[in-house]
């Protein structure tokens, strides 16, 4: 018997509830005559202090508060693909229908289509034997996901019963297995699990598969890996949301889970305008069908955004668990850390470092340590991974704060944003010098064999130029431009046109806005193509005024406008343009000297 | 909804700031109303904000002073704080708890409704991408307002905020849309004079009949302008999605707004966040400003200009920060423009709309729009660097290319941003400025432009260097 306790004590999100005995730690309890939904966080002796997923307005003391006897759970199933949903899986378009624009409270929706027929394909016959995370069968999700229906974790044994190809709704079982005890457990196409349990696993390996972005400064200067944890931090206007809409366009994944946690509702509404619009590069389906919204804004209740991150990453491990790359963005996980702040500091908690609990280092490793590559649960060592993407969005831009630095410790890529960048509309605002990539030798082995046997070669190449360029404008600033070398200014311009051409990139150009690792490779090489034929022209006295207004440099600068498709063509052509005009110049000033 | 008697009787235990600290009454709930009245026989207004078996804690909006703990009388209203709304609203001016502040009589009510609202569904909201044509450059042009965003103003203490804010009203226009803007201003903290200065002006527009104005001067009780915004927006809620007006909300100054916040929960002895502005400030401020938009299949809008003053002009000081984090840009004053005498002075550089790619091109403004704005962006910077090097090591050290970068910031600022109070520039009228300042250099220069666009719309006579 779920208990039935009192309200106690209102402030705010909190709620202290007494006569509470038998209840669970993380149970969903019922709140007053709404019903409004809430979260066993501490228990007490006969007292649990609870998180309310909605506003608390109008609750009182002696309102009675009943228990569920379950903890918070999704429900995982057909049907997930698409939709867009509230922080505790209750769908936006649902809450809609019954209480129009503006949410009400107390509402609860079936997260799926309960009578929703799915076509379901066995693959496994009556007799066989079966352990947590064998596939059972398939049904077509979406034109983009085969989605697998699979013994849930933990079920073993013979399946004693399985239904025939045909159309099922994910409220009638689909197979019986008998256990080794004797027992019959049923499996049906959907399945719940507890948001804050990570599922199971066989396996964790260390992420060394490369993921492309589309992005020409990730993929070549910052890559990251299938299972990788990122973090992406910069002050407000600086790109987080727009990077983490572009990856959720472009990654190289199978499933992408976007949280919108505490931020914008326009940003939500873009995403679902523009989505539905956007074609997956492939297979030219809808980038919806392979997509999952959770938004729960900033004006949403904040236990329900603390909520969020979870909910999204138990739906990522349910995908991965079929053997998907799963790609999960979480924007912002600094908003999610000051909700965990906010009720740490109406339960009277020892505050941490600017009031942040203590354990919000412990939170935030956990978080991250559900991503990763795996061998997943069943038989035929299938590999899935979670790659996790968070924005963290420091106070006054400044990243000696909580949230940054404690992230900062967990994961493996470091994409930092400048706002002196952003404010110049350098877009990506990455900083170059600050950011960095752990995976950045696994990706660049790769690369050397899949892309082209000098990438490795080239990128370094680059990233010294950068840092030069740093090291002669430092000279300039102090002595004036007329001490340099034509060497110097040659690095100069050249680190202008990679920053202008190749680092930056726009995400809202129809061309510009995806570029393949193909085509960052010919840019970049082109570039450096030229760099290195203009130093030999320099040191053949060839003025650089001269070499910076050749016809070819404009040819340059246009490359990014180029589909990858014909860039190979094009970069060939420019590379003989640079050979030809720079030698035309060679010539002429070996010319003049000799006359 | 409740059988609760209208008013109960508790009484006070404790007074410690703008707090009462009274035992709790049956039937006390969150966020209820309650009437409080001094003993001297004043009314005042309170809202429980916390509430235990025991004890009830509430916040008088006018804060406590003469109450005591013996004859203090506390009502319980059983509801929630309220705003009585109609039509009858234009052209009526208010206190900061709703009540008429014009000595006219109060309103007939249509409804009631709940000040803090309800969060719009993130599902049913449409995204904005109506261009409105402030007329003024540096914010058509390169910040662009769209109807339904959220933008706020970050000014310093003396900068002209108040006479943008004015121009914003007196210009804002959506294109090939006859219907004006239903004008909403929240004034919190402000003084006679400001208070004067929007009225004359409203009447000088000839706008008073579709003008709400929610007043809170500076000596009122500071704790009221936490209510001030919420009673603005609930009556642009109103006449937004009910009565299908497009309303601009103006919210001046929300740095007293702020310190209200920081006021309660000083007394309340929260942890501080930040220069002891409590930690939820960012998810309280989001309550304000997420209430901009809109939505589908309702004709109406919201558009919100904040405006704020910025602490010793920095921005990243909580207010100014936690805002930004929210709104859809931002428009920051820059004391430096303002000392060299350009008006409006707004620095583009840290400016910015994130909306404006959704309103901006070829049948909405101009197709060059984007790319002359992605232009003047980059000169500028490029210009501002060039000139800070030039105080520091002279003109002479500077090379071609930087002379004309240093040329471009002069005209840029004297010729684009700077413009009269008074004057009302089309877009393309702005654009065409914009033409003009860049024609300060070669075409070949003009990077981050598409050659066809330079050839139709470049005016210089430089050609490839
Ligand atoms: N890759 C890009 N290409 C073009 N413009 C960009 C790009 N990235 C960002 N921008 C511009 O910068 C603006 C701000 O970006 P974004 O909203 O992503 O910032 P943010 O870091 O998420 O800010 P906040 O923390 O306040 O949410 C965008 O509206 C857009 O104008
Ligand atoms: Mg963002």
């Amino acid at each position: 018997m779920p208990v039935v306790g009192l309200i106690q004590r209102i402030v705010g999100p909190l709620i202290v509830a007494k006569n509470m005995i038998g209840a669970r730690m993380h149970e969903l309890v019922r709140l007053g005559e709404l019903g409004i939904i809430g979260e066993i966080i501490r228990l007490e002796r006969d007292r649990a202090a609870i998180q309310a997923y909605e506003e608390t307005t109008g609750l009182r003391p002696g309102d009675k508060v009943e228990g569920t006897g379950k903890p918070l759970s999704v429900t995982l199933g057909p049907g997930l693909m698409g939709k867009i949903y509230d922080g505790v899986q209750r769908p936006l378009p649902g809450i809609a229908d019954k209480s129009g624009s503006f949410i009400e409270r107390g509402m609860s929706i079936d997260p799926l289509e309960m009578d929703k027929k799915w076509f379901f394909q066995p693959l496994i016959k009556a007799g066989s034997k079966v352990v947590g995370g064998d596939i059972l069968g398939l049904v077509q999700e979406t034109p983009l996901v085969l989605h697998r229906i699979l013994v849930p974790p933990f079920y073993e044994g013979v399946v004693r019963h399985i239904v025939k190809e045909g159309d099922y709704s994910i409220r009638e079982p689909i197979a019986e297995i008998e256990t080794p005890r004797g027992s019959i457990q049923k499996v049906y196409l959907a399945q719940t699990w507890p948001v804050r349990v990570p599922r199971p696993y066989k396996v964790m390996m260390p992420p060394t598969i490369p993921q492309s972005t589309g992005q020409r400064v990730i993929d070549a200067f910052f890559p990251i890996c299938k299972g990788g944890t990122i973090m992406i931090p910069g002050g407000f206007g600086t790109g987080k949301t727009v990077m983490l809409h572009q990856l959720a366009k472009f990654i190289e994944a199978d499933i992408v889970v976007f949280v919108g946690c505490g931020e914008r509702g326009n940003e939500m509404a873009d995403v679902l305008e523009s989505f539905p619009k956007l074609r997956d590069p492939k297979s030219g389906e809808p980038l919806m069908a392979r997509t999952i919204l959770i938004a729960n804004t900033s004006n949403m209740p904040i236990a329900a955004r603390e909520a969020s991150v979870y909910t999204g990453l138990t739906m990522a491990e349910y995908y991965r668990d079929m053997g998907y790359d799963v790609a999960l963005m979480a924007d912002s996980t600094s908003r999610w850390a000051e909700a965990l702040r906010e009720i740490s500091g109406r339960l009277e908690e020892m505050p941490g470092e600017e009031g942040y609990p203590a354990y919000l280092a412990a939170r935030l490793a956990e978080f991250y340590s559900r991503a990763g590559h795996v061998i997943t649960l069943g038989s035929d060592d299938r590999r899935g991974s979670i790659t996790v993407i968070g924005a963290v969005s420091p106070p006054g831009g400044d990243f000696s704060e909580p949230v940054t630095q404690n992230t900062l410790r967990i994961v493996k890529v470091f994409w930092a944003l400048d706002s002196s960048l952003a404010h110049r509309r350098h877009f990506p605002a990455i900083n170059w010098l600050t950011s960095y990539s752990m995976y950045f030798d696994q990706v660049t082995e790769s690369y050397n064999k899949e892309v082209g046997s000098d990438w490795g070669r080239i990128v370094r190449e680059a990233i010294t130029l950068l840092g030069q360029e740093e090291e002669v404008k430092e000279v300039a600033s102090l002595l004036g431009t007329e001490v340099l070398a034509e060497s110097q200014r040659l690095i100069v311009e050249v680190a202008r046109n990679l920053r202008e051409n190749f680092l930056r990139q726009s995400a809202f150009h129809p061309v510009d806005g995806y570029c393949s690792k193909e085509k960052t490779f010919h840019m970049l090489r082109t570039i450096l193509k030229f760099y290195r034929k203009a130093r030999f022209a320099i040191g053949q006295e060839v003025p650089l005024n001269r070499i910076m207004s050749l016809p070819v440099i404009e040819e340059m600068a246009r490359m990014k406008l180029i589909p990858s498709e014909e860039i190979a063509k094009v970069a060939d052509e420019i590379d003989k343009k640079i050979d030809e005009e720079i030698n035309l110049l060679v010539e002429e000033q070996a010319r003049k000297k000799k006359g | 909804m409740s059988s609760l008697p209208h008013i109960k009787l508790a009484s006070v235990r404790e007074i410690s700031g703008p707090l009462l600290f009274v035992e709790t009454m049956p039937g006390a709930s969150f966020g209820e109303l309650v009437e409080v009245t001094t003993p001297t026989g004043e009314e005042r207004w309170g809202q429980i904000i916390d509430v235990s078996e025991d004890i009830t804690l509430i916040q008088v909006f006018e804060g406590t002073l003469d109450l005591d703990v013996k004859s203090t009388i506390i009502r319980h209203t059983g509801t929630p704080i309220k705003l009585r709304v109609s039509m009858d609203m234009l052209g009526r001016t208010f206190d900061g708890r709703g009540n008429p502040r014009d000595g006219g009589p109060s309103i007939i009510a249509e409804d009631e409704l709940d000040v803090h609202g309800k969060p719009i569904n993130p599902y049913c909201r449409a995204h904005p991408s109506e261009f409105i044509q402030t007329g003024i450059s540096v914010i058509d042009g390169m910040n662009t307002l769209l109807r339904g965003q959220k933008l706020p103003i970050f000014s310093g203490s003396g900068l002209p905020h108040r006479l943008l804010a004015a121009q914003i009203v007196r210009q804002a226009t959506v294109l090939g849309q006859a219907e004006a803007f239903t004008v909403i201003l929240a004034a919190m903290g402000v003084t006679g004079d400001e208070a004067k200065f929007f009225r004359d002006e409203f009447e000088r527009m000839g706008v008073m009949d579709r003008v709400v104005v929610f007043l809170n001067m500076a000596e009122d009780p500071a704790l009221e302008r936490i209510l001030t915004p919420r009673l603005a927006l609930t009556a642009a809620e109103y006449l937004a999605f009910e009565q299908d007006m497009h309303v601009l909300v103006v919210l001046v100054d929300m740095t007293y707004y702020c310190e209200a916040l920081r006021e309660v929960s000083a007394a309340r002895a929260e942890v501080p966040g930040r220069r002891g502005f409590p930690g939820y400030m960012y998810t309280d401020l989001a309550t304000i400003y997420e209430r901009a938009g809109k939505i589908h299949g309702k004709k109406g809008s919201i558009t919100q200009v904040p405006i704020l003053t910025m602490p010793e002009d920095d921005i990243t000081h909580p207010i100014p920060d936690l805002t930004a984090y929210i709104t859809e840009g931002q428009l920051v004053f820059d004391r430096d423009l303002y000392r060299r005498g350009i008006y409006p002075p707004i620095n583009p550089l840290p400016s910015l709309s994130r909306l404006m790619d959704k309103g901006i091109g070829g049948g909405k403004t101009r197709e060059d729009h984007k790319q002359l704005s992605d232009q003047l962006y980059y000169a500028y910077a490029e210009g501002r660097i060039v000139r800070e090097a030039a105080m520091i090591s002279g003109e002479e050290a500077l090379t071609e290319r930087d002379r004309l970068y240093l040329k471009f910031v002069d005209r840029f600022e004297r010729e684009f941003i700077n413009q009269a109070p008074y004057e009302n520039r089309d877009i393309e009228k702005t654009l065409d400025i914009g033409w003009n300042v860049l024609s300060v250099f070669p075409e070949a220069e003009l990077s981050r432009i598409d050659p066809d666009i330079i050839k139709k719309y470049y005016r210089g006579s430089g050609s490839k260097a």
